[in-house]
């Protein structure tokens, strides 16, 4: 059965239904359904929810709680986020999966409270620092929302490494039809150890290159630190062991690859001119493929439901073949950075931006379409 | 006097409850820290609690590093965040029992906020805040507890601001568990600590802890058993608080209201 869902309400049933128990979070817009639902969905389910004091303690108990055992969520924007940079990057080198949702409004600072953007999607990349992986996924309906919330407990839970998902204003608020039953929910566990306590080592990888994770308080004892550490989790700054946990925790999500990376197409078969377009901004790219096609212009958009790590292969196999690259995003040029580098010189790529607080139209894309179309004829 | 010795006489073996992998520890000869992790190792004896049911809960910082060292499911978190991975966890799993270590700087400075907000929300968790007056990770900085006049590498002519007093903070702020000690009456410890796990509730141990290394070098307070032996007459008669008795321009220490120990606030839920 149908019925009108909110993004941010379907983030959180999806959190719910994909098996998480705990949430901690600090109001902001245009994020704050995401805490209210789940404030109101959890105790009906034995959760716990906690409103904590700021974003930097809302991610801290979401990983308390995974490290107890715990599916755990926080949901934020943009100056939460920043706030959250900081957690980011422990769950990265500790190795705790939790999931981050950002609804990103106008930045910097406070910016546009109520505005959507699609500014932090380089921050979601390269936030905190020093190298680490993450995942960042991106939806643009309320059925994808929940699609890739579930998806994204699925991939932190089974890589053990932070999942962000980004979407923007538009899609928090948006309400439409959804028939959650028709979602399919996205399985992962997260290695569980398959040694008793006296043989367990924290941070020693299996096959997939993931360690096996024991809960807090059941028989296994171990240390975890943000200090770099051998796989025993003792602080170490021996250069073979830290060169080596680094080249595993980049290459534990590049092996995972396959699972991880997501694109969604629409008529590519044939298309001269393919706009690269994700949340909100893919919604207006849908419209303005058919409005080319309808005026005869072969147009198609090529959709990436997984910002980070970013679909280099379907992108190079794409830019091979197109006349040009139509990247239709809500900031000054960001995604945009990563489709100038992969298409490396073998297509034009057509910058169509807007930073202004509204959402890109189907217009502004189909100018840009006209404009490349143009120039190439 | 040998481990073996050592642990006939006291009734308990440390090497039980430390991971021997992780030593040699990081603490600087004469550093306090090791005779909190002593007390608080045979807090937990006293109590006879489950060793797998227990968490250990830190920050950044000299203190912190403690948790490494105990045979546990121990968790060294970010700079000031400790209390919120804590929360978090016993939230979760509020089965097990939860010990924070944190210190002057990781505890009142960068994570003052979050220390507050644990307090006033009185989740069942035990405090330990190793209060040393410098920042020794980092080479000996003023904090947010250093006494006014003190040296430190960034007060070279003497500290100037009035510092934390750990205990009224977080009183005022709500924990149902209050109490100072210090490593200079190691005893009176165990039992403060012992009381703090087994209370129901936030509570909170300030514990005054000496940096030879970095605080005692910078203000000629000699080695450790001078600076135990100063610390202690600062404990010999009870007053006040004493954070609105310090006054800017004297010598650490000198003309310092005495401190309390003991339990200060306990409120029974």
């Amino acid at each position: 059965m149908s019925q009108l869902v909110q993004g941010n309400e379907a983030c959180a049933r999806a959190a719910i239904a994909s098996g998480c128990r705990f949430f901690a979070g600090y109001p902001i817009t245009p994020s704050s359904e995401i805490g209210e639902s789940m404030a109101r969905l959890l105790p009906d389910v034995g959760g716990v929810f906690v409103q904590m004091e700021d974003e930097i303690a809302s991610l801290g108990a979401v990983l308390g709680a995974s490290l107890g055992g715990a599916r755990a969520l926080t949901a934020t924007s943009g100056p939460g986020f920043t706030l959250m940079q900081e957690h980011i990057g422990y769950a990265a080198l500790a190795e705790i999966p939790c999931v981050v949702v950002d609804v990103m409004r106008g930045g910097p600072s406070t910016g546009l409270p109520t505005r959507p953007s699609q500014g932090d999607v380089m921050q979601a990349r390269w936030g905190t620092h020093g190298d680490h992986p993450v995942v960042a996924l991106a939806p643009y309906s309320s059925a994808e929302v929940f699609e890739l919330t579930s998806r994204a407990f699925a991939l932190s839970e089974r890589l053990r490494v932070p999942a962000l998902v980004l979407y923007d204003e538009v899609i928090g608020h948006l309400r439409e039809r959804v028939d959650i039953a028709d979602v399919p929910l996205a399985r992962g566990e997260r290695p569980r150890p398959s040694v008793g306590p006296a043989a367990y080592e924290a941070y020693a990888p299996g096959p997939d290159l993931v360690p096996p994770l024991a809960d807090f308080g059941r028989g296994y004892r171990f240390h975890v630190t943000g200090l770099t550490h051998d796989e025993r989790g003792k602080p170490t700054d021996d250069p073979a062991i830290v060169g080596a946990l680094h080249r595993r925790l980049q290459e534990k999500v590049v092996r995972a690859r396959d699972d991880v990376v997501s694109v969604a197409t629409v008529a590519l078969e044939d298309a001269e001119v393919a706009i690269v377009a994700y949340g909100v901004a893919a919604r207006a790219a849908e419209r303005a493929v058919s409005d080319a096609r309808a005026r005869g212009l072969r147009a198609g958009l090529f959709r990436p439901r997984t910002l980070w790590p970013f679909p280099d292969a379907e992108l190079r196999g794409l830019a091979s073949r197109v006349r040009a690259l139509v990247v239709a995003e809500m900031n000054l040029g960001q995604l945009l950075l990563e489709v100038e580098r992969v298409a490396a010189g073998r297509t034009h790529v057509e910058p169509c931006l807007r930073a202004d607080g509204t959402p890109l139209t189907p217009e502004d894309i189909g100018t840009a379409i006209g404009e490349v179309i143009g120039a190439a004829v | 006097m040998t481990a073996k010795a050592l642990a006939a006489a006291t009734g308990i073996d440390y090497r039980e409850h430390l991971r021997l992998p992780m030593m040699p520890h990081i603490l600087c000869p004469g550093c306090g820290h090791g005779i909190v992790l002593k007390a608080l190792l045979r807090a937990i004896r006293s109590l006879d609690l489950d060793w797998d049911r227990l968490a250990f809960v830190a920050g950044i910082g000299c203190s912190s590093r403690l948790v490494g060292y105990i045979d546990g499911c121990t968790l060294h978190t970010t700079h000031g965040r400790a209390l919120t991975f804590a929360t978090g966890l016993k939230l979760a799993r509020p089965d097990l029992t939860v010990v924070v270590i944190t210190g002057d700087g990781d505890g009142l400075a960068i994570g003052g906020n979050h220390l507050i907000h644990a307090a006033r929300r009185d989740v069942d968790l035990a405090c330990l805040l190793l209060n040393n007056e410098t920042y020794g990770m980092t080479g000996g900085q003023v904090a947010p507890t250093t006494v006014p006049g003190s040296v430190s590498t960034t007060t070279p002519r003497g500290a100037t601001e009035p510092p934390f007093d750990a205990c009224a903070l977080v009183t005022a702020a709500g924990a149902s568990f209050v109490a100072r000690g210090a490593t200079s009456l190691p005893l009176e410890l165990d039992t403060l600590i012992a009381a703090a796990i087994a209370h129901r509730g936030f509570s909170f141990v300030e514990i005054e802890s000496d940096c030879p290394e970095y605080f005692g070098r910078y203000n000629r307070l000699g080695r450790a058993p001078e600076m135990l032996q100063q610390q202690r007459r600062r404990f010999d008669e009870v007053d006040e608080t004493l954070a609105a008795k310090r006054f800017v321009g004297a010598p650490p220490h000198a003309g310092v209201p005495r401190l309390r120990t003991g339990v200060l606030h306990e409120r029974k839920t």
